[in-house]
């Protein structure tokens, strides 16, 4: 193993997402408290953490890839509101509901990624447009339906054991969420860094032609990245309908952009290409502190949407500068 | 005689409206060099596209070792032998240097689902090809394409596709971004994997390095095989009036330099008309 410096470290697309969150952790400490790091506290910025980053991944993996996915905004109600419908609504079992709810992520994630692939429209203005049809058909089906937009599912028609697994609070205050998060990053980091499929992404995001050029399937890896952030959204969805036994068509839109925001303070490049699970995972950390923190301080929370604003553009600007220290790097040794 | 490695047969590509291949038919032996000539836009590209499978030809036939192949994407004609350098692209600039060069094929250790690449072996092997380039600068494979010259990248791209050219080596005007040394590296190359049976398709549009390594020479001119001829058969002035699609250019460096001769070695002025 060949031994990291300084100077290697700083090159990793992570770097500047440390170095952000290392910024907001002495922020709140100093102006707020550090009661936000003691289990009460770190429960609350860890939640949210857990459900943004469970979709950050996949979000951010098709952001390396040249992509965008702003459908999760729907898709997470509409996970959400499918479990609740088809368990709580007219009483199929719980695992029925969980798998509706995923199949659903599927459809809409193929229909995302072959409408990329078929069209050269941008897959901004595509899941744009999934979005709103998406919400459309949830709304419009849980009004005939239930006659409601806001669908119950009781904790017995969950049951104990889905319950436990997908909608359950671990010592008091933690969602069990946060355990399929970090599971998630283990698998992220295995399958991105250390096998031959994150190669093809970052390739992919590289040069799309001559990824194709070099046998790499591009288009069933696109559809794949898709699929992976429908379903991955629907699960989040899912879970929270479980856990707070009710599933609402208005909640998601946030996470499109905290979503982006979380990606971008983690490294990964807009322009795609470059970019680290560790980073997004440190990013999505980052603004859940800085969206939970506010709440230790002594300022007024709506303070907190301007740090958010302030440190995305750090967060540009300083990729920005790493990525040219990344290019530029040459070994020392003559 | 045996049958050639790779045959195109009455091969036609057109793209929606436009025609770009007009019934080619041409064929590569084992241990032959082809060369590829003609002027910008002739087809060149497009039709080593059709053999590097990004392309299906419209109608006509591709076959390989006398029997028809349909190439549903690049992989499946890598994986029957072919390789080829693309005129544009090839590598990733935020990618490093092994990643680059196994993308596609990366080594890798352990098991299914748990298999690892294996940095240090790609690293190792990429770095060592593209010194045998001689680009000694590159000794480590971590560095990052984007932070090397174009020449560099380009014979990166050249190395890996030697590397994985088991029976054929497309090469799509390898020379054009190289330097003298580099450039006489990839001629060399291309006889060596002459010598190793390896078939060999070699876009130029330097008459010198054609005449250097090829055997077979076909000349596209407006997407047609205007002349398809072997070593010998032709001067290098025909070849080179051949090239430039047909016009008379071959005396033009040898008017060039009897002026300079002439006139105490300046060049002849240059006269609008
Ligand atoms: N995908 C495409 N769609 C439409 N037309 C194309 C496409 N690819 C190539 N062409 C056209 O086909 C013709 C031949 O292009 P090609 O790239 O094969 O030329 P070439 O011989 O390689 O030229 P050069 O020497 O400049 O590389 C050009 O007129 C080009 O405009
Ligand atoms: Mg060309």
């Amino acid at each position: 193993m060949k031994n990291l410096s300084l100077g290697d470290l700083i090159r990793r697309p992570e770097s500047g997402a440390f170095l952000g969150l290392a910024f907001v952790l002495i922020f709140f400490v100093v102006f707020g408290s550090v009661e936000f790091l003691k289990p009460a506290g770190a429960a609350s910025w860890l939640n949210v953490a857990a459900n943004l980053g469970i979709i950050a991944f996949p979000v951010g993996l098709l952001m390396i890839s040249g992509e965008l996915d702003i459908s999760i905004g729907a898709m997470i109600p509409a996970g959400a509101l499918t479990v609740a419908i088809i368990t709580g609504t007219y009483d199929m079992p719980i695992w029925v509901g969980i798998l509706g709810a995923l199949s659903l992520g599927l459809v809409v994630g193929l229909i995302n990624g072959f409408l990329v692939i078929r069209t050269a429209v941008p897959s901004l203005i595509v899941t744009l447009g999934t979005l709103f049809a998406v919400q459309g058909l949830i709304l419009g089906f849980s009004v005939l339906w239930t006659g409601t937009t806001s669908v119950a599912l009781s904790p017995a028609e969950s049951g104990v054991i889905a319950k436990s697994i997908f909608g359950s609070f671990v010592g008091g205050s933690f969602q069990v969420t946060i355990f399929w998060w970090i599971a998630l990053t283990a698998l992220y980091i295995f399958y991105v860094h250390f096998s031959p499929f994150g190669n093809w992404i970052f390739a992919m995001g590289g040069d799309r032609v001559s990824a194709r050029n070099a046998g790499i399937p591009t288009d069933k890896l696109t559809v794949t990245l898709f699929v992976l952030s429908s379903v991955s959204a629907a699960f989040v969805g899912m879970c929270q309908a479980i856990l707070f036994n009710v599933a609402q068509v208005s909640a998601g839109m946030t996470f499109i952009f905290n979503s982006i925001i979380a990606v971008v303070v983690g490294g990964v490049l807009l322009t795609g290409g470059f970019g680290s699970i560790v980073g997004i995972f440190l990013g999505t950390i980052t603004f859940a502190i800085v969206n939970q923190g506010i709440y230790f301080t002594t300022f007024d929370r709506n303070w907190s949407s301007l740090i958010i604003g302030v440190m995305l553009l750090l967060a540009v600007l300083m990729n920005n500068t790493f990525r040219i220290m990344a290019l530029t790097y040459s070994p020392k040794k003559k | 005689m045996s049958t050639p490695i790779l045959e195109l047969r009455n091969v036609n590509k057109s793209f929606g409206p436009i025609d770009v291949l007009n019934d080619i038919s041409l064929k590569v032996d084992a241990g032959e060099v082809l060369c590829l000539l003609g002027d910008n836009g002739a087809g060149k590209s497009t039709l080593i596209k059709t053999l590097a499978g990004v392309y299906k030809p419209t109608t006509g036939e591709v076959l390989m070792d006398g029997k028809p192949v349909d190439f549903h994407g690049p992989r499946d004609a890598q994986q029957m032998g072919i390789s080829t350098v693309h005129q544009f692209g090839g590598t990733f600039p935020l990618m490093s240097i092994g990643r680059s060069f196994f993308i596609g094929a990366e080594p890798t250790k352990g098991f299914w689902p748990f298999k690892i690449y294996d940095r240090r072996k790609a690293n190792e092997i990429a770095v060592k090809a593209v010194q045998e380039f001689g680009i000694t600068r590159i000794d480590d494979g971590d560095r990052l394409i984007g932070g090397l010259s174009g020449g560099e990248r380009q014979s990166l791209a050249i190395a890996r596709a030697v590397h994985f050219g088991a029976r054929v080596l497309i090469l799509d005007e390898p020379t054009a971004a190289l330097g003298v040394k580099q450039a006489s590296h990839v001629l060399r190359i291309v006889l060596e994997a002459k010598k190793r049976g390896i078939a060999v398709i070699f876009i130029t549009h330097q008459v010198t390095h054609a005449m250097a390594v090829g055997d077979h020479f076909a000349v596209l001119i407006r997407g047609a095989v205007a002349a398809n001829f072997r070593k010998g058969e032709k001067t290098r002035e025909e070849i080179t009036d051949l090239m430039a699609g047909g016009e008379a250019l071959a005396n033009l460096g040898a008017e060039v330099e009897s002026y300079m001769a002439a006139h105490e070695g300046h060049p002849p002025p240059v006269t609008p008309n």
